[in-house]
């Protein structure tokens, strides 16, 4: 059961890839082998966190049409990996993928849960927020999500999956926390830059602020898990870190090397945490007036009939 | 194989965190305001004991009101250790300050000699409210503030003295684990011949806190900093706690709670002070 200490700790990996840029097949193979490693530690996680666009790369252009595929599919490739590798042992996994449903692409992260039984899709999040300014271009080949589901995982309970630009709008994190989320991951391929900062790019400092600001404004962990290497200059910067709920880093990973970063943590130290700093409970209150003023841009045309 | 990156193991029994140089100087802030501003008092009066919070306490106050202002009152009985006394001159030396030796003796005897079956808890209660006597009447006589100095773990152990260690109108280290204050007689420079020893409340002869309390203070704070925050028994145990070290840390805050409070007050009519009439302590 969720939540109880007595439970023992959930046991989390978070996969920090750095794949061959739409090399597919290849990634997949090198996943093999991650999985196998993995399926050999002791004890063996219980989760398995890969990051945005994990098998393909992240900055793919038109390429986008070749690479992507259903969810069913992806989910099909990923889940046999692990039993060729794992047999029957049970484990969920989440990962970043570029997903095509009848014509429609989209920025994917999808969640599985495997048992000795069956594989079971549990969640797919299309990123909501595409980033197509500067560097960024992805509404040019993409669609985009329209909303953010909290769902059920076997180990973590109620679990939101956000994709990268998703947890800067700090709505996001807010609503998958009204919705009951006590824990909130997030595959990501985060482009580094800033070289003004203090012994680090100035974007993995403001990463790591904007995951620990989510995890203690809402009492929840969060998992994040970044897509490292370069990809034709513009170098992903890793960092995949376990945050508790009071903000405290649990472990992060270096930026720029391909690795596997374990975490365990008790679920339980989200009650504590919410207990101790009642920030969600007290949103909950008063949220629905904020969200019922009139001058908020989108509800001044309903009440305005001179719209201005 | 890719590198695996573990997070540090992580120890159940880690001490309290303290960031000392903040403490400190949050603390002296404190002071002045409490003593200079709120309550328009210069000089302090501090109870020195030879132990490391009562000389955490004077570094503190000296750091806030100059050392003329602060006298520092050795109240020695006629059993107490004579290395107490020299541990609490060697802080009056350090300072700076002003330093003042009243013998409680005659005081204390004069009392229990007509109370010859006291056993050696009630002894000690007479000497530590016979302390606190001396203590608010130096500071009546210098125009100071006696100043509290009690850490957190002994308020939540109850393990000091009613009405008498706990008297004095303000406190600083009264929200610090005794790890913690430690750390922070180290970074105050507290000589380490204070700051090393076993912490003793020299009531009776080879004491120490420790031994009465059943459990070490590095333990018993890990505990408590956790127990505090609401975990449960048996999650504490699944954290790597020690059961009966729970146990015993729970029942000694768990028997305690009526020493952190004032006395018990019938309530009687609907202006009962402290129930419906409400007032602040700075207002």
């Amino acid at each position: 059961m969720q939540g109880n200490s007595e439970a023992g700790p959930a046991r989390v990996a978070l996969v920090q890839s750095k794949p061959r840029k739409g090399a597919y097949a290849e990634n997949l193979a090198s996943l093999r082998a991650v999985f196998a490693q993995l399926a050999a530690l002791e004890p063996v996680p219980e989760l398995v966190v890969l990051p945005e666009a994990a098998l393909t790369g992240y900055f793919l252009e038109g390429a986008v049409y070749e690479s992507a595929r259903s969810a069913e599919l992806f989910g099909h490739e990923i889940s046999s990996l692990w039993r060729d590798v794992a047999g029957a042992r049970p484990v969920e996994i989440a990962a970043g993928f570029y997903e095509v449903e009848n014509g429609s692409y989209y920025n994917s992260a999808i969640w599985l849960a495997l048992d000795e039984r069956e594989t079971r899709i549990i969640n797919v999040h299309r990123k909501l927020f595409l980033p197509t300014y500067g560097v960024f271009d992805e509404e040019r080949f993409l669609s985009r999500g329209n909303r953010v589901r909290v769902f059920d995982s076997p180990l973590l309970g109620p679990t939101a999956l956000l994709i990268c630009e998703d947890a800067w709008h700090s709505i996001v994190p807010t609503i998958a926390a009204l919705k009951g989320a006590r824990t909130i991951v997030v595959p990501s391929a985060a482009p580094g830059r800033g070289i003004e900062g203090d012994g680090e790019l100035v974007s993995i400092s403001r990463w790591r602020e904007l995951l620990r600001g989510i995890a203690m404004e809402h009492g929840c962990f969060v998992l994040y898990a970044g897509l490292t290497g370069f990809e034709g200059g513009k170098g992903m910067t890793g960092s995949s870190r376990a945050i508790a709920p009071d903000g405290e880093i649990l472990v992060e990973a270096d930026a720029r090397e391909a690795c596997v970063v374990r975490a365990e943590f008790f679920l339980d130290d989200v009650e504590i945490a919410r207990a101790n700093l009642p920030l969600l409970g007290d949103l909950r209150a008063v949220l629905p007036d904020l969200l019922a003023d009139d001058e908020l841009p989108w509800l001044r045309g309903r009440t305005d009939a001179a719209g201005r | 194989m890719l590198p695996v990156v573990d997070p540090p193991k992580r120890d159940p029994y880690a001490a309290p965190k303290i960031d000392p140089a903040v403490a400190a100087r949050w603390l002296v802030g404190f002071l002045r305001d409490e003593c200079l501003g709120r309550r328009g008092v210069e000089n302090a009066v501090v109870g020195l004991s030879g132990g490391v919070d009562s000389a955490v306490t004077a570094y503190l106050c000296v750091h806030a009101l100059g050392p003329r202002n602060v006298h520092l009152v050795r109240m020695p009985y006629r059993t107490s250790s004579p290395a107490s006394l020299n541990d609490a001159q060697l802080v009056i030396d350090a300072l700076g300050a002003v330093g003042h030796t009243v013998d409680i003796t005659a005081a204390v005897d004069g009392y229990l000699q007509y109370e010859p079956e006291a056993d050696a808890r009630r002894r000690g209660n007479v000497m530590a409210r016979t302390r606190m006597l001396v203590l608010f009447d130096q500071s009546a006589k210098r125009a100071a503030l006696p100043i509290g100095t009690g850490n957190k773990t002994e308020r939540l152990f109850g393990y000091f003295t009613w009405h008498a260690d706990d008297t004095p109108p303000i406190n600083p280290l009264g929200d610090l684990f005794k790890t913690q204050v430690w750390e922070l007689a180290r970074y105050l420079g507290v000589p380490p011949a204070i700051v090393d020893k076993a912490p003793s409340a020299d009531l009776e002869a080879n004491q120490t806190d420790e031994g009465d309390l059943g459990i070490r203070y590095a333990r018993a704070d890990a505990i408590l900093s956790s127990m505090l925050l609401g975990y449960r028994d048996e999650q504490l145990h699944a954290r790597g706690f020690d059961a009966a070290e729970v146990a015993l840390v729970r029942r000694r805050v768990e028997s305690t709670h009526w020493k952190r409070h004032l006395p018990t007050t019938a309530m009687l009519t609907n202006t009962a002070i402290n129930e419906f009439y409400l007032r602040p302590v700075d207002y």
